[in-house]
């Protein structure tokens, strides 16, 4: 445990105190930002609960792209510079290692979801927002994040490129995001199963104000799944 | 402290070490010798439990690296070949959180980051991103980082390469004050940079251990019940003594300086006195009369044409 922390507080050091982090995060958040008042903001009678749930949507998206390019360097960049071999050679384990890097990437991106805080603040000074409303979809979009900086991590196992780890981990999310699609062409039983594959439809609730387990528990478990597999990756490099 | 007994990895089809037995005693310093390419670093490697050997055992402090590979990690320093640096941090950050990382408690923590810092000569550099070190300050940060926590047995591949000479000295005084107190193993490909601190020299060639000993054990090893070169120096002008010596092997002359020629001649080792008996019969001044020492370089080189020979 003392090894996680002690691992994330380090990753999320480096995180603070160089360039690509904020730069990623300041990007992100232009493009959310002229979406918002793009579509959300698009008429002055829309009710103040629709706008926050179009924020809520639109930010989704968005938490997925900041998360693919703040997980890329966790484990390809200690690769490439060849400084995974201190962690290897320390007594910590492999899924220590993997769960340390994940807890200091969602800590950044908590930087990210308090600096969209933002445009809520703006329909709050328009209109009436529910506190249970705006808490239940920032819920959902640090389970979002969570899930796709896992995946993310999946991906940054897998080379020591962190163009090549973007690339890997940005298709394994687009297929997560459009496994609906799927769905429409896969017959019963599989249907079901494909169809909640895709993380919007474990999404939609928490973006209208709505906290479900089952929920929950689907982006736990892609999350658990991802950095399972991470460790795995890392294990299995000791071999070669 | 260490024992390796049949040790062999495989990267795919290609065996990087084959069946490499050895031993180590506690305290010794021990120069791990090769070309690159020989298996040097993947050795190291195995040994600092950061790669899985293919097969074969390793025990380490009375752990197996395939068991228990956490307690040896305790137990051990390891700078790898490209030193492990984030170069974000500063050095003193750095060396506390490897400290910590390698079960430093808390309490101690500064004090060994101060330690180490002293030993490898970088308190002035403590607030000092890495990144703006240069070759041979992060090296030193390097070996820092493998002694912070002082582990029993420190692991050093190539601390030496890239250095300016000046550097290579003081890192091998470096060395030379961790004798005693922690059993070393320091690779490189450059003999000379290291046969003057290790005690023993293991010497491998294409993942095999072709010879183990001490620079001395080495060298007569080598040359006993062979031809060994012995250099005279005879006044000058010194006519004939090439053919005065003929008999009893190639001769030929090296120098000539002030006074004097250097003659080398390669003798039967039992036969050494008869040099300046010949010489002497023929009529020549002896002033001097050495036999040429091999040296490490030249064992170095034998013992590696050896195996070529061989295979």
């Amino acid at each position: 445990m003392n090894a996680i922390l002690l691992i994330a507080r380090r990753e999320l050091a480096a995180y603070l105190r160089t360039m690509s982090g904020y730069v990623i995060i300041a990007c992100v958040l232009l493009l959310d930002g002229l979406f918002f008042t793009a579509y959300a903001l698009k008429s002055n009678s829309t009710p103040s609960a629709e706008v926050l749930s179009s924020f809520f949507f639109i930010s989704s998206g968005f938490t997925i792209t900041c998360s693919v390019f703040l997980s890329m360097r966790l484990l390809a960049e200690e690769r490439q510079t060849g400084t995974i071999q201190l962690l290897y050679s320390s007594p910590v384990t492999d899924a220590e290692i993997v769960v340390g890097k994940y807890l200091s990437a969602l800590g950044f991106l908590a930087v990210f979801l308090l600096a969209s805080f933002y445009m809520p603040a703006i329909v709050m000074v328009y209109g009436k927002v529910s506190f249970g409303h705006l808490l239940a979809g920032y819920f959902g979009l640090l389970l979002v994040g969570s899930m796709s900086l896992a995946v993310g991590t999946f991906g940054s196992s897998l080379t020591s490129s962190q163009v090549l780890a973007a690339i890997l981990s940005g298709v394994m999310v687009v297929a997560l995001t459009v496994a609906w699609l799927m769905a429409m062409v896969t017959d019963r039983p599989l249907t079901d199963a494909v169809q909640s594959l895709a993380w919007y439809s474990h999404f939609k609730p928490f973006q209208d104000g709505l906290v479900q387990l089952k929920h929950v528990a689907y982006f736990a478990l892609v999350t658990y799944v991802a950095l399972f597999a991470a460790t795995r990756v890392l294990e299995s490099r000791r071999w070669r | 402290m260490i024992s390796v007994e049949g040790l062999t990895k495989y990267y795919g089809e290609h065996a990087a070490i084959k069946d490499l037995t050895f031993s180590i005693e506690k305290g010794e310093v021990i120069g791990f010798l090769g070309l690159n390419g020989a298996g040097k670093s993947t050795t190291l490697k195995v040994l600092g439990c950061v790669l899985s050997p293919t097969s074969g055992r390793v025990v380490i402090d009375g752990f197996d690296v395939s068991k228990e590979p956490h307690e040896i990690r305790k137990r051990i320093g390891y700078l790898p070949d490209t030193p492990p640096l984030y170069e974000e941090m500063t050095v003193g950050g750095y060396l506390s959180f490897v400290a910590e990382l390698r079960g430093v408690s808390r309490t101690l923590v500064a004090a060994r980051v101060k330690e180490a810092e002293e030993r490898c000569a970088l308190s002035a550099m403590d607030d000092t991103p890495i990144a703006a070190l240069s070759h041979g300050y992060r090296q030193r940060v390097g070996v820092a980082q493998a002694l912070v926590h002082k582990p029993r047995l420190l692991i050093l591949d190539e601390p030496t390469s890239g250095l300016d000479p000046v550097q290579i000295v003081e890192m091998r005084e470096l060395i030379k004050h961790l004798k005693g107190e922690q059993t070393v193993l320091v690779s490189s490909h450059i003999l000379s940079e290291i046969s003057q601190v290790c005690d023993r020299l293991l010497v491998i060639q294409g993942g095999e251990l072709v010879a183990q000993g001490t620079e001395e054990e080495l060298a007569s090893k080598l040359s006993s019940g062979q031809a060994e070169e012995v250099e005279v120096e005879l006044v000058a002008p010194a006519t004939g003594a090439v053919e005065a010596l003929a008999a009893l092997g190639p001769a030929e002359v090296v120098a000539r300086r002030d006074g004097g020629v250097v003659l080398r001649v390669r003798v039967d080792a039992v036969r050494r006195p008869e040099v300046v008996k010949a010489l002497v019969a023929a009529g020549q001044g002896v002033l001097r009369i050495d036999k040429v020492q091999a040296r490490l370089e030249n064992i170095f080189l034998k013992v590696i044409g050896g195996k070529e020979a061989k295979s």
